[in-house]
Parts: C-alpha cells; structure tokens; sequence
C-alpha cells in the first residue's frame, strides 16, 4: 500500500494513459463508440470532436482550410488545456511519455552519460519549422516524423515501419540526451506549452516546508520549471511544467501539492 | 570561459544532431507523398488537395464496415497515415449511406465530391478510381464465357457493359465481351476482386492515371454540350509555328534542303 501510495500520481498516469489506448484500440478493433479515430483527430462518444491544434495548424498553413468538425475539436483541445489542464497532455495523456520515462529509468540505473546539451527552446523552432514546412511542401510536414502520431497510429492501427520512428527516439533518449526529445525537441510538447500559459491546475510549492534535499529536481523533466524551490512559496508558474506530479510523490517534507492557479484562490 | 576547443567541438555536435534530425526529417517528408497508383476512399478530394487535407485519424477506416480501408504505414510509399484500399483482397462495397466520407472530420473525404449534376448526394458519383480491363488476360476475350466483373459490377450495364462480337475461331460462337464506361464506373474494384484469372484482368487505376485528355483542338460538333468548348479555344494562334504565312514560307524555302 505504502508503496502505491508513493507512486499514486505516476500509477494513475499510467493507468490514464493505458485506458486511453485501450479504448481507441477498441474502438477501432470492437468498434466501441467512445473514442474513435486517434491523437490527430478523434471523436468522443460520437458526437464530441476533438483534434491535435498543432495537426490542424500544419494543415492550415499547406492551405487548405479545414472541415468544420477538425476545427471546432481543436478549439475543444485548445480550451480544454488552455483554460485547465495545461501541459498535462504529455505527462498524462501522450503515449509516448512512457517510451521515453523508459528511457530516462534505463538511462538513469545505467548511470549513461549523456554529454549532449542543448537548449530547451529548440523545440519552439521546431514548432515553427514544422509549421514553414507545412506551407512550402503543401503537407503537414511534422505528421512525417512525429513518433507521438505514429506510436498511437501503430498501436491502434498497426505499425507497419513506424517501430523504427520509435526506436531512434528512444535510443536518442537513453544513449545521446537524456529526456531529450519531450524536454527538448518535441514541438506538439511545445504547442501545449505555448497552449496551458494560462491554466488552472498548477503546482504548489510551500518554501517553508522545504529542505532543501533537491529529490525534486532529480525527478523531473523539466528541471527549469523549479526555480523558486526552497527560495520563495507560490506556484510553479512555467507553463512548460507538465504537472506529472512526480515532485509531489519524491517530496519527504510535503513541501508540494498540485492546487490552482493563485486568481482563483480567495484571499484569507 | 570557453575554449576554443570547446566551441569548435559544440558546432561539430550541433552540426552533427542538426543535420542526423534534418536528414531524417527529409526522408520522411517523401513518406508523406503517396504515389500515384494509391486509391482513396470514397469522396477524396483530388491527389494534391487530400495530401494536404487528410489528418490521418484512421476514423474512415473504423467507418467502414467491409474492413476495405487501410491506413498506410511508413515504407509503404502511400502517404503515412492516410488512408487506402486494394480492391483484389477488398473492394468498396459501395455503402448507399458513405459512412466513411461523413465521418472525415478535416474534409479531406467531402460529401460535395459525391453530389452529381443534380445535387444529389449519391455513392453512384464516387471517383476513386477507373477500371480497365487488360483484353489478353481476359478470358471472355478469348472466347471463354465469363461474366463475372459484368454481374458483379454494382451498376452492371452502365459501369460495364457486354458487347458481342462474332467468334472467328469456331465460326458459330460469340465472344461477349465486357467494356468499361468511364461515365458511370466509380472505381470501386469490386470487378477487380471478383475476376477469376489468377491476376485480376481487370484493375482499378486512379482516374488521372487511367484517363486521357482531348483538349481544344477535337470537338464534338454533334455534340450540343460538347460544342461549347469551341469557346475555349483561342483565335490567335499562341506561336510562330501557327502561323500560316511562315507555314507556307517554310515549305517554299529549299536553301535548307541543299546546305551540305
């Protein structure tokens, strides 16, 4: 017990993200009616649309303008994560997040080294090459190489070569950079980064309780996002935190909970 | 500080992961691009327009309830992602109710590609494809009796039709012969899944590939419709080599004939 306790926030992701697949599996399989379609564009109890805005955008830039029902389910999405949830999209919901938290495991036990750095705003160039591409190649030129399009793609759908999109990425991960494709590279992170700047859940952090042991930064993904440990109390405010609460289970002090945007709590 | 050691060995890894991803990224992008031969479902909107429509949800693929739809995988060279159907293992049924065009939710498979000169909405206007028959491999061509693309066929006797000829060979035989009608046949393959040789004699081709074009300088004059075109055609001839004075000037000229 004590145990699931301390992974409760990591166990319900993944049991999150397990049931997510499982159900566009089965609706593709058993033809169940309550997920159909896949991360790109998908249709929820077959009346909700829901579409990925960085999909829609790289479809709008090669020209064309989309049908009604991608558009008004990447607004969905985008109210969706903008107003609430934030960047949770990648720690919550994406598959590829246990691929590469596999890789950082096996990277970590194997104490590899990674002397590849590089900034993290790379991604945001990516985002917008992938969107420059898109307008020039008249295709949606990221849905090429996206590893998060095709490991949900495969999994629902069947692989085909897509193993191979997955495995380097991987690799890149555990052998050249450790974290390196969601924490540096990946632009549909960076879309939802650029999405959440005004979400609701937030972590907090109690500076008072803190003592400082730094468990918080060796867990988690977005090191830069902790700025104001053990200096000053209030919220993680980056929107490039993804709220995967792993800070919260490693922290012995109880020095972190995940609690609401400062506005919206009334003053006492 | 930093040596310059260090910075020349931070170009060469920048280089190095900026031009691995690059390359890639490159290689994929041809993924993207689906060659020419793919089918499309029902309702697809022409080659270039779905390349940049399709958002390769596979929700068309779950519509359809022959299973016809596939979802192309990378090295497939069918555009990733995207969806298509070989109609020797399973054609398109036809469904009077399209659920896969109704289902797209980008437009990339629109109902207005299905609507016909009267508005109507109907599975009849799909334009996935155009079968053509290969005659040597065809046995009702060699004189056998075979009709099973003509019976098949969901709009037998327009789509295709039998034409009879006399059989030389016996002298007292017909070869009944089907022929494809470009007009009416939708590309769906069921012809193509039914043919009984060991490859399908009859195959479905995009229309592009399979179709020629007149252009302006053949028209219909026993055509009402078809004679409208001669408005298109300009009456200014566009170059030189039009023009009838430099055509009879040219034929007159022998100084080229005798040039060693």
């Amino acid at each position: 017990m004590k145990l699931i306790f301390r992974y409760r926030y990591l166990l319900f992701r993944r049991l999150l993200q397990i049931s997510l697949l499982v159900l566009f599996f089965g609706g593709n399989a058993f033809g169940w009616n309550v997920l159909k379609g896949n991360f790109s564009s998908a249709m929820l109890f077959s009346a909700i649309p829901l579409s990925d805005p960085y999909a829609v955008v790289q479809i709008m830039a090669t020209g064309f303008i989309v049908a009604a029902d991608a558009l008004i389910g990447a607004l969905i999405i985008l109210l969706l994560y903008g107003l609430v949830f934030g960047r949770m999209f990648c720690a919550w919901v994406c598959p590829m997040n246990m691929i590469s938290d596999l890789a950082i495991f096996i990277n970590l036990k194997l104490k590899l080294n990674n002397n590849l750095r590089f900034s993290r705003k790379i991604r945001y160039g990516i985002l917008a090459l992938g969107i420059i591409l898109s307008f020039f190649l008249s295709t949606p030129a990221f849905e090429a190489i996206s590893p998060v399009s095709a490991l949900h793609r495969g999994i629902i759908f069947g692989m085909g070569g897509g193993w191979a999109i997955i495995a380097a990425i991987f690799l890149f991960d555990l052998a050249v950079m450790r974290n390196g494709w969601c924490g540096h590279l990946c632009p549909i992170g960076a879309s939802y980064a650029l999405i959440g700047k005004f979400a609701l859940i937030k972590i907090r952090h109690d500076s008072e309780k803190c003592t400082d042991c730094g468990k918080c930064f060796e867990v988690c993904p977005e090191r830069h996002v902790l700025d104001i440990i053990n200096i000053k109390p209030g919220i993680i405010s980056s929107s490039e935190c993804t709220n995967c609460s792993r800070c919260i289970e490693v922290c012995d002090d109880n020095a972190l909970k995940i609690s609401l945007r400062n506005t919206m709590i009334r003053k006492k | 500080m930093s040596t310059r050691r260090d910075i020349i060995k931070k170009i060469i890894k920048g280089t190095v992961v900026a031009g691995g991803g690059g390359l890639l990224w490159g290689t994929a992008i041809t993924e993207l691009r689906a060659e020419d031969i793919t089918l499309r479902p029902p309702g697809a909107l022409d080659k270039e327009l779905f390349q940049k429509a399709c958002l390769r949800c596979g929700q068309c693929l779950e519509a359809c309830p022959y299973d016809t739809l596939l979802l192309a995988t990378f090295s497939e060279n069918k555009g990733v992602g995207t969806p298509y159907f070989e109609p020797r293992s399973i054609p398109c049924y036809m469904c009077t109710d399209y659920p896969c065009t109704e289902v797209c939710p980008s437009g990339a498979l629109d109902l207005k590609e299905l609507s016909g000169e009267d508005n109507i909405t109907s599975i009849n206007n799909a334009k996935m494809g155009l079968a053509v028959i290969h005659r040597e491999s065809c046995i009702a061509y060699w004189g056998i009796q075979c009709d099973a693309c003509y019976r098949a066929c969901p709009l037998m006797d327009s789509a295709i039709v039998l034409e009879y000829e006399s059989n030389v060979q016996t002298g007292k035989h017909a070869n009944i012969k089907p022929v494809v009608n470009s007009d009416f046949c939708t590309g769906c393959g069921i012809c193509e899944h039914v043919c009984v040789v060991e490859k399908s004699a009859i195959h479905i081709l995009p229309r592009e590939l399979a179709m020629g074009e007149v252009g302006n300088h053949y028209i219909k004059s026993w055509d009402e419709k078809d004679e409208l075109r001669i408005n298109n055609k300009t009456d200014k001839p566009k170059d030189k080599s039009d023009d009838i004075e430099s055509a009879i000037e040219y034929l007159n000229d022998t100084d080229d004939l005798f040039t060693e």
